[in-house]
C-alpha cells in the first residue's frame, strides 16, 4: 500500500516536472515582457510589476507591425497555394493506380527531408532571375519546397482511407475526376485540410533561413528575422524587454491555435512526420 | 455464349478506356505540383551543385567559370618543391563544422528519444489531467525556433539570467556562467534549447506508436506476472520500434541541417558552427559563393548517405509511423 502511494506520488511529480519544463520558458518570456526599466534586470519568479511599455514600443516604433503584416500575408498565401496544388495531386496519388506512383511518393518524401541549405545557392540565382528578390513573392515561392511535400503526403494518406464506394457511385453517374475531387472529396476533406493548412501556416510563419537570405530591408522582413535582428539604441545594448514583447506577440496566436486544434495537429504530425 | 463473350470484352474495353482516362487526368492533376517542386527544389539543387564546380562569386553569378574540383580539393606545387593543398576537403574549419554537427546530432537525438519515450509512456498511462499535459507539451513545439532561441538566450544570460540564479540558489554552481559565449558551454546551451523544443515532437510520434499496441498484450503480461521493466524491453520496445525508427530519422535529418537556433543563440562561436552555418556564411557573408556551394553540396551528400544507410540498416518502413 505504501509502495503504491510512493509510486503514485513519483508519477505525479514526473507529470508536474514535464508540465513545468514545457511551459516555464514561455511563462518567463511573458513575465519579462511586462517589465520595464530596471525591473527587467531583477530576477523574479512571479509577476511583480505590470507595464505595457515594451509592447507599445515594439508596435509603434520601427518596422515590427510591417513585419507582422508580411508574415501574415506570406503564410496565408503559402497555405492557399500549397493546399490548392496538393489536393489535386494527392487525389491522383491516392485514388488512381498508375506506374511510378510509389516512386513519386518516395520522391516527395525525400524532398520533405531536404536540407534547405542545399538549394540555397540555386534558389538565390532563380529568385534574382525572376526579379523577385527582396519581395514577399520570393518567400512565397521558396516556402513551397517544404509546405508542398508534407501537404501532399498528409492529404494522400488521408484520402487513401476514404471508402471507395463514394467514388464508385460518382463514376457510375459519369462524374469526371475534377468533379469527383471538388464535389465528392472536398466536403469530406475539411478536417484534413484544416490540419495541413495549420501545419503549413506554422511552418511558413516560423521559417528563418530563406527569410534571412531572400529579403534585405526592414520593410520586407518577416517576424522571425525581425526578432533575430532586433537591436537597441546602441550596439551593445540588447533590448530584452522589446524582444520578449515581440516574441510573445508572434507566439500567442500560434499557441492558441495549437491548443484549439490540438487533436487535429497531433494526428497531422504523426501522419506526416513534419519537422518539429 | 458468343453474346456473353462480346459483352465481357465490351466491359473490359470500356473499363480500360475509363482507366486510361483516369490515368491521363491523374497526371494532369499532378502536373502543377510537380512543376512547382521541380522549379523550387530540383533545378536549384542542380544549380547549387553546378556552382560548386565553378568560381562563381555573389556579385557576378553569370561570369561563373568551370573550375572542376578546385573548390573541393586542389594541389599546387611551388617552385621550392613544396606542395600546397587547398579546398573544402582539407579545410579544418569545414571538418570542424562537420564534427560539431555530428556531435550535436548524436547527443540531441539520443536524449530526445529517451525523454520523448518517457513523456510518451506518461501520456500513454491513464490519469487525471492527461489532456492538460498533452496540451502543455505542445507549447514548446508551437513556439517558433527563433523565439525559443531568444527566450532561452535571455534565461541563459550570464548576468540577469534565471538559469544561473536557479543553479546558484540550488548550490549547483559557484559562479555565474556565460552559457552562450563560453566555448565550453555553448554547445550545451544549444543542446538544452533543441532538446526542450523538439522532445514533444518525438513524444507525440512515439505515443502514436504506443497507442497502436493492443491492450490485451499488457493484460496477458500482467496475468503472467511479468515485471513491468521486462514488459517494456520485451513487449513495448519491439512493438513501438517501427514508429520510433521513423521518428528518429526525421529528427536526425532535422538536426543535421540545423541552422536558425545556432545562428541566433551562439552566433560566431566556433564550437557550435554547423555545416549549414558554415555553408551560408561562405555563400553570403564571405563572398565565397562557389566554396559555399561546395559545402552545401557536401552537406547534401552526407545527409543522403546517412539516410540511405539508416533506411537499409534499420529496415525503416515509413508506413509504420502512422
Amino acid at each position: 500500500m505504501l509502495w503504491h502511494l510512493v509510486k503514485r506520488t513519483a508519477f505525479y511529480l514526473l507529470v508536474v516536472f514535464i508540465v513545468v519544463i514545457s511551459v516555464f520558458p514561455f511563462y518567463y518570456a511573458i513575465l519579462t515582457s511586462f517589465k520595464s526599466g530596471t525591473a527587467l534586470f531583477e530576477i523574479n519568479y512571479w509577476p511583480t510589476s505590470f507595464s505595457l511599455q515594451n509592447y507599445t514600443q515594439v508596435l509603434t516604433t520601427g518596422s515590427f507591425p510591417r513585419n507582422l503584416a508580411n508574415s501574415l500575408l506570406i503564410a496565408t498565401v503559402v497555405v492557399a497555394i500549397s493546399l490548392l496544388l496538393a489536393v489535386t495531386a494527392s487525389f491522383a496519388l491516392s485514388r488512381v493506380r498508375f506506374r511510378g506512383r510509389s516512386t513519386l511518393l518516395l520522391m516527395i518524401l525525400a524532398v520533405s527531408m531536404f536540407p534547405q541549405i542545399a538549394v540555397l545557392a540555386g534558389l538565390f540565382e532563380l529568385i534574382r532571375f525572376f526579379g523577385i528578390f527582396n519581395t514577399p513573392f520570393a518567400l512565397i515561392f521558396a516556402y513551397m519546397i517544404f509546405t508542398l511535400p508534407f501537404t501532399v503526403w498528409i492529404l494522400t494518406t488521408f484520402m487513401r482511407d476514404l471508402p471507395i464506394e463514394i467514388e464508385e457511385a460518382a463514376i457510375v453517374d459519369g462524374a469526371s475526376p475534377w468533379v469527383i475531387v471538388t464535389k465528392v472529396f472536398m466536403p469530406l476533406m475539411w478536417p484534413a485540410l484544416v490540419t495541413t493548412g495549420l501545419l503549413a501556416f506554422i511552418a511558413a510563419w516560423n521559417e528563418f533561413l530563406f527569410a534571412l537570405t531572400f529579403t534585405s530591408s526592414n520593410a520586407t522582413r518577416t517576424v522571425p528575422v525581425a526578432i533575430a535582428l532586433l537591436s537597441g539604441a546602441t550596439q551593445y545594448e540588447i533590448p530584452w524587454g522589446n524582444i520578449m514583447a515581440a516574441s510573445v506577440i508572434v507566439t500567442v496566436p500560434l499557441v492558441v491555435l495549437v491548443l484549439i486544434f490540438q487533436r487535429k495537429i497531433i494526428s497531422g504530425l504523426t501522419a506526416g512526420g513534419v519537422k518539429g | 455464349m458468343a453474346v456473353a463473350q462480346s459483352a465481357d470484352s465490351d466491359e473490359v474495353s470500356a473499363g480500360s478506356d475509363l482507366f486510361r482516362q483516369r490515368i491521363r487526368s491523374a497526371w494532369l492533376f499532378l502536373a502543377p505540383m510537380l512543376i512547382v517542386l521541380a522549379l523550387v527544389a530540383g533545378w536549384p539543387l542542380l544549380r547549387s551543385i553546378y556552382f560548386s564546380f565553378t568560381n562563381a562569386s555573389l556579385t557576378n553569378l553569370d561570369a561563373a567559370q568551370w573550375v572542376g574540383f578546385e573548390n573541393y580539393f586542389s594541389m599546387t606545387t611551388l617552385k621550392s618543391g613544396r606542395v600546397l593543398y587547398d579546398g573544402l576537403l582539407v579545410d579544418p574549419l569545414w571538418w570542424g563544422s562537420v564534427w560539431n554537427t555530428v556531435r550535436f546530432t548524436i547527443v540531441s537525438v539520443t536524449l530526445e528519444t529517451i525523454f520523448g519515450m518517457v513523456v510518451a509512456l506518461v501520456l500513454n498511462a491513464e490519469f487525471r489531467g492527461r489532456g492538460f499535459v498533452r496540451a502543455a507539451i505542445l507549447v514548446p513545439w508551437a513556439i517558433p525556433t527563433i523565439v525559443s532561441a531568444k527566450m532561452w538566450a535571455w534565461m541563459l544570460n550570464d548576468q540577469f539570467g534565471i538559469i544561473n540564479d536557479i543553479l546558484l540558489n540550488l548550490g549547483l554552481i559557484s559562479q555565474k556562467i556565460a552559457w552562450t559565449a563560453n566555448p565550453d558551454t555553448a554547445m550545451i546551451a544549444v543542446l538544452i534549447v533543441d532538446i526542450w523544443k523538439t522532445t514533444p515532437f518525438m513524444a507525440l510520434l512515439i505515443l502514436a506508436g504506443l497507442q497502436m499496441i493492443p491492450g490485451d498484450i499488457y493484460e496477458a503480461a500482467k496475468i503472467d506476472g511479468v515485471h513491468p521493466v521486462k514488459v517494456f524491453w520485451k513487449v513495448t520496445l519491439p512493438l513501438v520500434r517501427p514508429a520510433l525508427m521513423v521518428a528518429v530519422i526525421f529528427r536526425m535529418l532535422d538536426a543535421l541541417r540545423i541552422f536558425d537556433l545556432i545562428y541566433v543563440l551562439t552566433a560566431n562561436n566556433a564550437q557550435t558552427k554547423t555545416m549549414s552555418v558554415f555553408a551560408r556564411e561562405n555563400l553570403f557573408d564571405f563572398d565565397k559563393f562557389a566554396y559555399g556551394s561546395a559545402a552545401s553540396t557536401m552537406l547534401f551528400l552526407i545527409l543522403t548517405l546517412i539516410t540511405i544507410v539508416y533506411i537499409i540498416v534499420g529496415k525503416v518502413n515509413f508506413e509504420g509511423g502512422r
